[in-house]
C-alpha cells in the first residue's frame, strides 16, 4: 500500500467476507441438491394449510429429504410461535407426519 | 486408451477457451495425439484462440449431421502435427448437438487413436454444456477467485457427479480438478481477493493449477497463439505446470506471491 493509499484510508478487506458468504450459500445449495423438484411446492402448500389454523411466518416450515440407511425420510419441521398451547399440539401433529 | 477431458465452469468469461487451447497444446507438446473440440455452437471462438479461424471449412455440427467426414472437419494445427481442432458451427444453435451424434464423433476419435480429446464447454448449464461434460473421464473446472464464479463452479461439480455418463452408469466417478485463473497475488496479499486455499476449502477439490492474471493472455489471444507457448509469460509457465500435473508430475505452485516492490513504488503505490 502506498503513501497516498494510506492517506486516503485503505478499503475494507473483502476476501474474508466473500469466503464466509460463499461457505454458507454453497452448503445450503449442496443440501438442496438431489432432493425432489416438488419440495418447494409442497412446502408452500403445507404453509398455506398450517396458516389456516396457526399464524406462523414464512420461514416456519422446513422440509428436508434425509437418507436413513436404504430409505429416504421426509423430515418436516414446523416452528410455531411461542406461548399458544394449541400451537404446541399442532407442532406435535406436524412432526408425526 | 482415449481420455475425454471437459473444460467447464458454469460462468462465462472465466477462461475456458484460453485454458482448453493451452491444455491441448501442452499435451500435444508432450507428444500426445490430441483433438480439441469447441462445443459452443453459435458462438465459436476456439478457432480464434488457436489461430486457425481462416482454415475452418467444416465444423462439429457438419460431422454430427454426416454432411462431411470427421477427417475433413479436423483442422491440423500448424505448430504440432499431432494436434487437431474441431470448430463449432457458427450458423446453427446448440440444439443442433445431439447426444447420439456427440457420442458417435467421440467414438470415432477413439478409433482414430487419439490420446486426449479436450472438450471446450460453453458457459451455462444448457445443452451444449451438458453434452460437453456428459462423456467426460476428467473435468477441469475453471474458476476465478470471485463469488459468482465459485458458486457456479460448485453447481457444475454437482452436475458432473450426477448428470454424466459415469454418474448414470455407476462407473468410476469423473476425476475433477480446479484451475484457478486470473489470480492476482497482490490483491490476495491485500485481503481483497480470495486465496487458492479459500477456494479449495469452499469447493473441496484439488487445484490443478493457478494461472496468474497476466497481460500475456490478451496478447496471446490477439495473436492466435495459445498462451502456453509464450515463454515470457507467467501465465504460460503456469499452464505448462498444470499440464505436467495432469500427466502425473508433482510440481510446486508458482506465482502465488506478490512481486516485491521497490522503495519508490512502496511509497507512491503502483
Amino acid at each position: 500500500m502506498g503513501l497516498f493509499d494510506f492517506l486516503r484510508g485503505s478499503p475494507k478487506q473483502t476476501a474474508s467476507i466473500a469466503k464466509e458468504r460463499l461457505r454458507i450459500i454453497v452448503a445450503q445449495e449442496r443440501s438442496a441438491r438431489g432432493s425432489p423438484d416438488y419440495l418447494p411446492l409442497l412446502r408452500r402448500e403445507l404453509l398455506e394449510v398450517i396458516r389456516k389454523y396457526v399464524n406462523v411466518d414464512q420461514e416456519a416450515v422446513d422440509i428436508q429429504v434425509k437418507r436413513d440407511g436404504d430409505h429416504e425420510v421426509l423430515d418436516l419441521t414446523v416452528t410455531l410461535p411461542d406461548k399458544s398451547s394449541a400451537a404446541a399440539a399442532a407442532a406435535a401433529a406436524a412432526r408425526e407426519g | 486408451m482415449t481420455e475425454f477431458i471437459v473444460v467447464t465452469s458454469g460462468k462465462g468469461g472465466v477462461g475456458k477457451t484460453t485454458s482448453s487451447a493451452s491444455v491441448a497444446v501442452g499435451l500435444a507438446k508432450r507428444g500426445k495425439k490430441v483433438a480439441v473440440i469447441d462445443f459452443d455452437v453459435g458462438l465459436r471462438n476456439l478457432d480464434l484462440i488457436m489461430g486457425c479461424e481462416r482454415r475452418v471449412v467444416y465444423d462439429f455440427v457438419n460431422v454430427i449431421h454426416q454432411e462431411c467426414t470427421l477427417k475433413q472437419a479436423l483442422i491440423k494445427d500448424k505448430r504440432y502435427d499431432n494436434l487437431h481442432v474441431l470448430a463449432a458451427s457458427q450458423t446453427r444453435d446448440k440444439e443442433a448437438l445431439t447426444k447420439d451424434g456427440v457420442e458417435r464423433v467421440l467414438n470415432e476419435l477413439k478409433d482414430e487413436g487419439f490420446d486426449y480429446v479436450v472438450c471446450d464447454s460453453p458457459a451455462g448449464i444448457e445443452k451444449g454444456a451438458f453434452l460437453a461434460m456428459y462423456f467426460a473421464d476428467r473435468a477441469i473446472v475453471v474458476v476465478n477467485p470471485e463469488v459468482s464464479s465459485v458458486r457456479d463452479s460448485d453447481r457444475i461439480l454437482g452436475l458432473l457427479s450426477s448428470k454424466t455418463r459415469r454418474a448414470e452408469t455407476g462407473a468410476e466417478p469423473i476425476v475433477q480438478h480446479l484451475l484457478l485463473t486470473r489470480y492476482n497475488p497482490t490483491r490476495v496479499a491485500a485481503g481483497d481477493m480470495m486465496s487458492i486455499d479459500d477456494v479449495k476449502e469452499i469447493l473441496g477439490i484439488e487445484v490443478l493449477g493457478v494461472i496468474p492474471e497476466s497481460e500475456g493472455v490478451l496478447a496471446a489471444s490477439n495473436a492466435g497463439v495459445p498462451v502456453i507457448l509464450d515463454e515470457t509469460s507467467n501465465a504460460g509457465h503456469a499452464y505448462d505446470d498444470a499440464v505436467a500435473r495432469l500427466l502425473g508430475d508433482v510440481r510446486p505452485m508458482r506465482f502465488l506471491e506478490a512481486p516485491k516492490k521497490g522503495i519508490l513504488s512502496r511509497l507512491f503505490g503502483s
